[in-house]
């Protein structure tokens, strides 16, 4: 870390008899944790809120990670418990397919310790540094270590591991390990793992909270059973909406657009290839000998160059050979999207709205990454009217709570021009309205501003994914909303024929005596299908709009009430009287959800 | 209800009416044809409907050959599912249904009753038929013109308005009545002055001298001006009425008697004279019946406040209003022409004041009926 020792340097050499030899006496290695436990806002531990939310979300990333890669259900216990005002105990429990012995130590007690960085793989960890950096903030904060708990198999034993972690060593210092006893209740499934973690903290209820980032969790993650403990003892439950596991995601190889000169020149050290078609055809993925040959021609080289006679500048023009050679993008079956379906059974679970709609976009590729973007949103309901919309954020799953602004899916969110679709928009700046607007990215890497994981960065490509996606689910909105406010004002059209029919049919029996109940249905009857003929009549923009069965038979929309309940939307012909009757009747509705909620 | 308490009154105040049964069939029949087409593409699964003529300055065409306003040929179609027009479609066939019911009775009723006995709930709603007379009256002068009946042969008259005394004696409904001896309230012109109605027995006047209100007309009427000029005096407070217009029209056609008009010097009365020579807008579709193209605007004039040496009292000063009312007179195709009025206009523009015919009274009580209007009437200094 040379921005560390620089100013070291600079210190001693304002005074005159420091030589080289004095200074050199000071410098010596730092561990990745002591510069960690100093610049913790990095992790995401900036302050007492936080920081437990992070600890809390580190393990269930965890969590939820190792039980779908053994293909298990997940089933996840948090409990918060309140020891004191500033401290609390976390205890985090899955059913995931445990730990062995000999990991333990490693996982909780090594920054930077993992199955995850190395590999291309979509999974919600990336780095290894969220569980161990929660328990090093404990440690620092509360002096006291990590309990581990985790057992493998029906038949193996459990172990329960005490540990603290040395941040001078960036090693684990193992306090006890022990047999655990009584497993049996803590493993119903007869595998899995506990931690326990006393960290310094705080409880704070609504934004950003840990009660939020479960809730949502359970959106992005249908399949899993969640239960939550609050510290004032309630216990919350997230049921799982879909009995079915995400599919294994596949691992695959870096893409040869996707890396940089340095990983290039690493890579060419570190390769098991003896020649350079061998490496570029067993390293990356998409290229074949005839790829092979053709990026090797292109920086004068060929496919039987020997790999260690590959000098820097070889490897250089290998790089732009790369760069300047059409290649097809990755293959994106390493991407596991969470499915409409499944995305709007989360929704639905979750948000109390009546509209949903969803949009999973077909992979693309940013710096030869492949990446996928889902959409869905929810409207009307019980949603808060004059609000802005809610924004809920996604990576591999892991709900964003943080550094919302900065956020490529809140820019996204933002640029969609949603006035298109009848909602309000102010300028430069997210909609208003009852409206919900979750955006998930996937991907094998996500490009994070900052190891805390808060906020996507800002790539084009990833932006335009997003708005495509999102422009799909307003459409399908705006129809709807169109659709709605046409049939409110369909209806009221109906009632005002309705309400004179009668009075023209006497009126014209008195002159002529044609029978008035003959008039009047006959009238009623072209009433109705006057009515009718509007409903099918032409949008704003000048195309048929789509019948009502269109939409609801579209598999990636949800539509919860019936057109009755909804009348704040329709600009209104009625006499005021009227108008407050059925406000009114909302404010009932809204009381009898509470209440259907609780 | 209403109705029949209004009918009973009328028919206590009608005794020996004259009903001109040939026309009341012809006026039925265009009724029963209307309420006909309606119920006939009710049954045909049409979209019930029917053509009005428009009533507005756009569908205005002044006529130079016969110098009055005519209404233009352009129609609107009223339908009953058309949001904004169903309620009036709904209201004109109430009204319909209502003329042919008097018809049916040879009974007349005013604007006022016409809207009571149309006016009820609709049944299931707390909606009103109707929520004011000017709506019923509004839709009434759209019958009018859809039927191409006017409103006396649908058996509907306005409030009465206007007086008249002078040289002449007429029969009303049967009723002789002598002008010559009105007392000080004069003869009020009621509102159908249909030959069926009113005949003109015998007259001795020369001319018919119309003021624009009461006061004026009682001044003269008090001076015995009609006796001492062999006229007849009319006044229409305001805008004259139709009663009025059609009386004046038929005592000009019939007597042969020439109109002269004694106003305000203001865009107002400007109006009431243009309204008196070609018609109003409004009413184009009654023009021939209505309009006195030959009548002459004898006063006030604008230069009349130096003519006569009037005192700085009377000025009354122009406000925005009048001054853009007076400029959309003088761009009127029927004044455009007239380099009189033309001038006229533009000296009452330039004084930046207008005058009452009461201004004369503060020369002397009887100026004007004694002064002014016989020197006028001398000199044959009118405005045309």
């Amino acid at each position: 870390m040379p921005n560390v020792k620089s100013p070291k340097t600079k210190k001693k050499k304002s005074r005159a008899n420091v030589t080289a030899e004095t200074m050199a006496a000071g410098q010596r290695d730092i561990s990745v944790s002591e510069f960690f436990a100093k610049n913790r806002h990095l992790l995401g531990f900036d302050n007492p809120r936080k920081a437990m939310l992070t600890a809390i979300k580190e393990a269930v990333d965890n969590a939820l990670d190792a039980a779908e890669e053994a293909g298990i259900l997940p089933e996840i216990y948090v409990e918060v418990m309140q020891q004191s005002e500033t401290r609390f105990k976390l205890t985090i429990r899955d059913n995931g397919p445990g730990i062995v012995k000999a990991q333990i130590e490693n996982i909780f007690g090594k920054l930077l310790y993992g199955s995850k960085f190395h590999r291309l793989k979509m999974s919600r960890g990336q780095q290894g540094i969220g569980i161990s950096a929660a328990g090093m903030y404990g440690l620092m904060t509360t002096g006291k270590p990590v309990m581990i708990i985790s057992k493998t198999g029906k038949k193996k034993p459990a172990h329960e591991v005490v540990l603290k972690m040395d941040t001078s060593k960036n090693r684990p210092t193992i306090i006890s390990d022990e047999e655990h006893p009584e497993d049996d209740k803590l493993f119903k499934d007869g595998h899995g793992t506990q931690v326990v973690i006393e960290l310094e903290g705080k409880y704070q209820k609504g934004r950003q909270s840990i009660d939020e980032y479960l809730e949502q969790t359970a959106i992005a993650n249908p399949h899993a059973t969640i239960t939550y403990v609050t510290p004032s003892n309630e216990t919350i439950e997230f049921p799982r909406a879909i009995n079915e596991l995400p599919e294994e995601p596949k691992e695959i190889k870096p893409h040869p657009k996707g890396i940089e000169l340095g990983t290039l020149i690493q890579m060419l050290e570190r390769t098991d290839a003896k020649q350079l078609s061998g490496f570029l055809t067993g390293d990356f993925c998409r290229v074949g000998s005839t790829k092979a040959r053709e990026i090797a021609k292109g920086a004068g080289l060929t496919g039987q160059t020997w790999v260690k006679t590959i000098g820097h500048d070889d490897a250089e023009r290998l790089y732009d050979s790369i760069q300047n050679t059409r290649i097809i993008a990755p293959n994106t079956d390493c991407l596991v999207p969470i499915g409409s379906k499944a995305l709007l059974a989360g929704l639905l679970k979750e948000v109390q709205a009546e509209f949903f709609a969803a949009s999973t976009r077909p992979p693309s590729v940013y710096r030869g990454n492949p990446f996928q973007i889902e959409v869905a949103i929810g409207y009307g309901g019980g949603l808060g009217r004059d609000d802005s919309a809610k924004v809920l954020r996604f990576a591999n799953r892991v709900p964003l709570l943080y550094s919302q602004s900065s956020c490529c899916s809140f820019k996204a969110v933002a640029e969609t021009s949603w006035k298109n679709y009848g909602l309000t928009q102010p300028r430069n700046s997210i909609p208003t309205g009852p409206l919900v607007v979750m955006v998930h990215m996937i991907s094998v890497w996500v490009p994070f501003t900052s190891e805390s994981k808060e906020a996507i960065a800002d790539y084009d490509e990833i932006r335009k994914e997003m708005k495509l996606a999102l422009q799909e689910c307003g459409r399908k909105l705006g129809t709807y909303l169109r659709r709605r406010k046409r049939m409110a004002r369909e209806g009221e059209r109906r009632s005002v024929f309705e309400r004179y029919i009668g009075e023209i049919s006497r009126s014209c029996n008195a002159i002529t005596g044609t029978d008035t109940d003959k008039l009047y249905k006959a009238l009623m009857k072209q009433a109705k299908r006057k009515t009718e003929e509007a409903d099918a009549l032409l949008d704003d923009e000048g195309n048929p709009v789509d019948d009502g069965g269109r939409l609801s038979k579209d598999e990636d929309v949800i539509i919860v009430d019936d057109l009755q309940d909804i009348p704040e939307m329709q600009d209104s012909l009625f006499e005021d009287g009227k108008k407050k009757k059925k406000s009114t009747k909302k404010k009932k509705k809204k009381t009898t959800r509470k209440r259907a909620k609780k | 209800m209403a109705k029949k308490k209004t009918t009973k009154k009328k028919t206590t105040r009608k005794t020996n009416r004259v009903v001109d049964k040939k026309r009341d069939e012809k006026t039925k029949k265009k009724i029963e044809a209307l309420a006909e087409s309606v119920a006939t593409k009710a049954l045909k699964q049409k979209e019930p409907n029917f053509e009005i003529p428009t009533r507005s300055i756009s569908n205005m065409k002044y006529n130079k050959k016969k110098r009055i306003l005519e209404m233009g040929s352009n129609t609107q179609t009223r339908s009953l599912f058309n949001l904004g027009q169903a309620r009036k479609f709904m209201q004109s066939l109430l009204l319909a249904k209502g003329c042919r019911d008097l018809i049916d009775a040879e009974k007349t009723l005013s604007l006022r009753g016409m809207y009571y006995m149309s006016l009820h709930t609709i049944p299931g709603t707390k909606e009103k038929t109707f929520n004011d007379q000017g709506e019923s009256d509004g839709i009434l002068e759209d019958l009018e013109v859809s039927l191409d009946g006017l409103r006396e042969e649908l058996h509907v008259f306005a409030k009465k308005r206007g007086t008249m005394v002078g040289n002449i004696s007429i029969v009303d409904n049967g009723d002789e009545i002598d002008c010559r001896r009105m007392g000080t309230g004069g003869y009020a012109i009621p509102s159908i002055c249909e030959p069926n109605v009113i005949q003109f027995k015998d007259c001795d006047a020369d001319f018919i001298l119309h003021v624009e209100k009461d006061t004026v007309w009682s001044r003269f009427n008090e001076d015995r001006f009609w006796e001492k000029h062999n006229c007849i005096l009319t006044e229409g407070s305001g805008q004259p009425p139709r009663g009025v217009r059609r009386m004046l029209h038929r005592m000009h056609k019939e007597l042969k008697l020439p109109v002269y008009c004694l106003l305000d010097c203001d865009p107002w009365g400007h109006y009431i004279y243009s309204v008196i020579k070609q018609g109003s807008i409004n009413l184009a579709f009654e023009s021939e019946r209505m309009a006195i193209p030959d009548a002459q605007f004898l006063g006030i004039r604008a230069n009349d406040y130096e003519r006569c040496e009037l005192s700085d009292d009377v000025k009354i000063d122009l406000n925005d209003r009048d001054i853009t009312r007076a400029k959309q007179i003088a761009a009127y195709p029927w004044f455009e022409g007239k380099r009189d009025w033309q001038r006229e206009i533009k000296t009452m523009l330039g004084n930046g004041f207008k005058m009452e015919v009461e201004s004369l009274i503060t020369k002397d009580i009887s100026y004007v009926t004694e002064e002014y209007v016989p020197s006028r009437l001398k000199e044959g200094d009118f405005l045309d």
